[in-house]
């Protein structure tokens, strides 16, 4: 094969796979996107139930509530509207009331949501970005605020 | 006193860069031999300087001195010792300190056994390589200072976060940074070959050694933080495509994709200018995986805080090292000669579709990462690309790598024949399509995934295996004789062989996955609970102090068919200092598989809530890396390519043949 030929050959290959690529990148991206809210977006926004989604906020003291099995329920705020979040399993090592936290699930009605995902703060001076952008928005964050005390 | 010659040292460090980058390649300017040797007493230099300044760090965290700001955010007196010394590096400034400790390493191996190297070449490569010094070294004594001295000094430090209280700690980083820093110089190497303007089959057989240890030690980087991850995050996941994790994928995926088309551009000399690309990308993705964990852009367990300063200095340093090294290429890849022509079907040709598949699967895992970045910068809304999106973009790429490896591994160079490969490779695609058969059947079309992948790695596996034996064994050849036919194949034939069957036992390892069980239940003392093929039953309950610890402990047996086959003791760890919990997984290894527990707060009735694994092969996933490692450590040691070897024996004869010069 002369130059030019394998030269075509080879753009030809690569065009392929790079085109291939793309087209699954856009399949996988049309249903595996998962947006993020806080409580307040979800009020305001009246999402169609059944929506998957990430919720962050805190968690509201006192609304935990630990039923039967493994399923617990509980409230994630944001200072101006509340999401009641259920959810089976094992909750994270560093899942608190009034601590950060991210849930992801399906929404069940306009202000609850089934959870499968509970991701917390992995330390004391990390709180998920989401969550702090959150607070931030409904200016419940005090900066400094993440620093623990000595 | 220490702390500040330390200190000291690292400033001085950051002077003998500065020269290592200046002198050499002023010296290669104007042809002054004298003033390209500065630079290989430059980078030993440099190295012993940081090695100072890294000792005094270490010393500082040994010694618990409190009035070091970094030892007193991230120590605690009463952290066992080991502990101690990794806790050097478990925070962003020991980190930062650890990267150019081992960039500095590998500028003083070029130094070392660089002798047989083209002088200007060589001159350029250390320039470079004291550039990236240079710009890392200003970033952490501006930004980053880890001697940094706390007035007054506290009694107590706020101690190591528990979660990197694990030997995991002292072996991870350290391995993914001799990984990631080793591209370094096979960067810097393809630079001073650009701005040479000249680059051949010699120059391949220089970098690949570098090329095989980075790699080799990237690979085990990889699977170390996964292990790591398993076991400590009581998830029993091992992968979460988490933007950091990516990170160091990338560069794996570049660099995989290297050490394939530099062994084209060495044997055949063809692939020079996509070689140099590669190596070029590869250590880009190095620091952008750098960038992206140090800078906070990104919230993870490796983001250990986060300053914007920061951010914007390494923003910088990425931008000088990336684009600055693209116009080079822009400018000067089109003056390098073309090399030998191939047929599409050979090896060549097989290992070009290798590297498309791998940039390819690469660039996916760049979108993945970073279009959720930009769309938030973009228009302000936040999404997450998750696992779904990787598994179907880069997975699907890589399992059609996979099934293009023993094809190109047993291809001929420059015109194979596709016909006879394919009849030799009968037999394990044989094997291959019944095991996938197989665990379709058993699996009832639940996850079409893991049937598949246990039919490409037993391909894989026995395809590789063929090869090897049809290259020692001919019909009619005795066994002795096959057998010193064996002996005599070259060691870097065994390393890829190797290489290749890891990567198939690897995938064997993520396949068993599929065929796992998984329940969550709340356990009674006595009162046995089942996951897959066996039953665990809680023993005891109770409660234990640790060094720096409490701990809810419990010890449960797992039983098959009525016998104890192992007692584990999974428990959870509350960390005083830091108001902490860890999850200690309790871990039993049975066949390759392992049952997975790990545990909540126990009830007030002694009853154990608990998640209940069992994960059949997920063993072979890291024993697959350490294979693909050892594959690369093998390669390395093959005497016809070590460093420099061909180009002394060629000195050597010349001497010979001219014996009055």
């Amino acid at each position: 094969m002369t130059r030019r030929g394998r030269r075509l050959a080879l753009i030809a290959a690569a065009l392929a796979v790079v085109g291939g690529a793309a087209g699954l990148a856009l399949y996988a991206l049309s249903d595996s996107i998962v947006f993020f809210y806080s409580p307040s977006e979800i009020a305001q926004k009246a999402l169609e139930p059944g929506a998957r989604l990430r919720v962050g906020g805190l968690v509201k003291t006192g609304s935990v509530v630990k039923s039967a099995g493994e399923t617990v329920a509980f409230v994630v705020t944001d200072g101006a509207h509340d999401l009641k979040v259920s959810y089976s399993g094992l909750l994270p090592d560093l899942f608190r009331e009034g601590q950060g936290v991210v849930a992801e699930g399906v929404l069940e009605q306009s202000n609850e949501m089934r959870a499968d995902t509970i991701l917390a703060k992995h330390d004391e001076r990390y709180m998920p970005r989401e969550v702090v952008d959150a607070l931030k928005k409904e200016g419940r964050w005090r900066e400094g605020e993440d620093v623990a005390k000595p | 006193m220490i702390v500040e010659i330390g200190h000291f040292a690292l400033v001085l460090a950051l002077a003998a860069a500065l020269a290592q980058t200046i002198v050499p390649f002023w010296g290669a300017r104007v042809g002054d031999r004298g003033l390209m040797e500065v630079g290989r007493s430059a980078a030993l230099t440099q190295l012993a300087l940081i090695a100072i300044a890294f000792a005094a760090l270490v010393n500082a965290h040994l010694t618990s001195d409190f009035s070091v700001l970094n030892v007193a955010e991230n120590s605690h007196s009463a952290v066992p010792a080991i502990y101690k010394i990794s806790g050097v590096w478990g925070n962003h400034e020991g980190s930062m300190l650890l990267w150019v400790l081992i960039l500095a390493v590998f500028g003083a191996l070029v130094a070392l056994f660089g002798r047989a190297l083209p002088a200007a070449l060589r001159a350029d490569a250390l320039a470079v390589q004291g550039l990236i010094s240079v710009a890392f070294l200003a970033f952490i004594l501006l930004t980053s200072n880890p001697f940094e001295r706390l007035m007054p000094a506290p009694f107590e430090g706020r101690d190591l976060n528990p979660i990197l209280q694990d030997p995991g700690l002292a072996i991870h980083p350290p391995l993914l940074y001799l990984g990631y820093v080793g591209f370094s110089i096979v960067y810097s190497f393809a630079a001073a070959a650009l701005i040479e303007g000249r680059i051949d089959a010699a120059w391949a057989r220089f970098v690949r050694p570098f090329t095989l240890v980075a790699w080799s030690f990237l690979t085990l980087g990889i699977a170390a933080g996964s292990f790591w991850a398993y076991y400590t995050l009581g998830w029993g996941g091992f992968w979460f495509w988490d933007p950091v994790e990516n990170a160091s994928l990338m560069p794996w995926l570049a660099g995989t994709a290297f050490v394939h088309s530099v062994a084209v551009m060495e044997k055949r000399d063809a692939l020079k200018v996509w070689t140099i690309f590669l190596a070029i990308i590869a250590f880009s993705f190095s620091l952008l995986g750098t960038f992206l964990v140090r800078s906070g852009v990104l919230t993870s367990v490796h983001a250990f805080a986060s300053d914007p300063r920061r951010g914007v200095f390494i923003l910088a340093i990425l931008a000088l090292f990336i684009f600055g090294s693209f116009v080079l290429f822009a400018w000067r890849a089109p003056m390098l000669k073309q090399g030998g022509l191939f047929a599409p079907v050979s090896r060549e040709g097989a290992l070009i579709v290798n590297n498309l598949l791998l940039t390819t699967s690469c660039a996916t895992v760049l979108f993945g990462t970073l279009y959720p970045l930009a769309l938030e910068q973009l228009t302000g809304e936040k999404i997450t690309v998750g696992a779904p999106f990787f598994n179907l973009t880069c997975g699907a790429l890589l399992l059609t790598a996979c099934f293009v490896a023993p094809f190109g591994f047993s291809l001929a160079w420059k015109r194979g024949d596709l016909l006879a490969v394919a009849e030799r490779l009968t037999l394990a695609l044989i094997a291959g399509a019944v095991i996938a058969v197989v665990g379709a059947a058993w699996l009832s079309g639940r996850s079409p995934f893991a049937p598949l992948a246990a039919g490409l790695a037993i391909f894989v596996i026995t395809g590789t295996l063929i090869e090897v034996v049809m290259r020692a064994w001919r019909p009619g050849l005795t066994p002795g004789a096959a057998l010193r036919r064996a002996l005599g194949l070259p060691l870097s034939f065994y390393g890829g062989a190797l290489a290749h069957i890891g990567l198939g036992v690897t995938l064997l390892g993520l396949a068993g996955l599929g065929f796992g069980a998984e329940t969550i239940a709340t356990l009674h003392k006595r009162v046995p609970e089942r996951v897959g093929p066996y039953t665990i039953t809680l023993d005891w309950v109770g409660e234990r102090v640790g060094p720096n610890y409490k701990e809810a402990a419990t010890t449960m047996s797992v039983r098959s068919g009525g016998v104890v086959v192992a007692e584990i003791a999974p428990a959870r760890r509350q960390f005083e200092a830091r108001q902490m919990t860890t999850t200690q997984a309790g871990l039993a290894t049975l066949n390759f598989g392992q049952v997975y527990v790990a545990i909540a707060d126990p009830t007030g009735d002694g009853a154990v809530p608990a998640r209940l694994y069992w994960k059949p092969l997920v063993t072979l996933i890291w024993l697959g890396a350490g294979a693909m490692a050892l594959g690369g450590a093998l390669s390395l040691a093959d005497r016809r390519l070590r460093f420099g070897a061909a180009a002394r024996a060629k000195a050597g004869g010349r001497s010979l043949a001219q014996p009055a010069q």
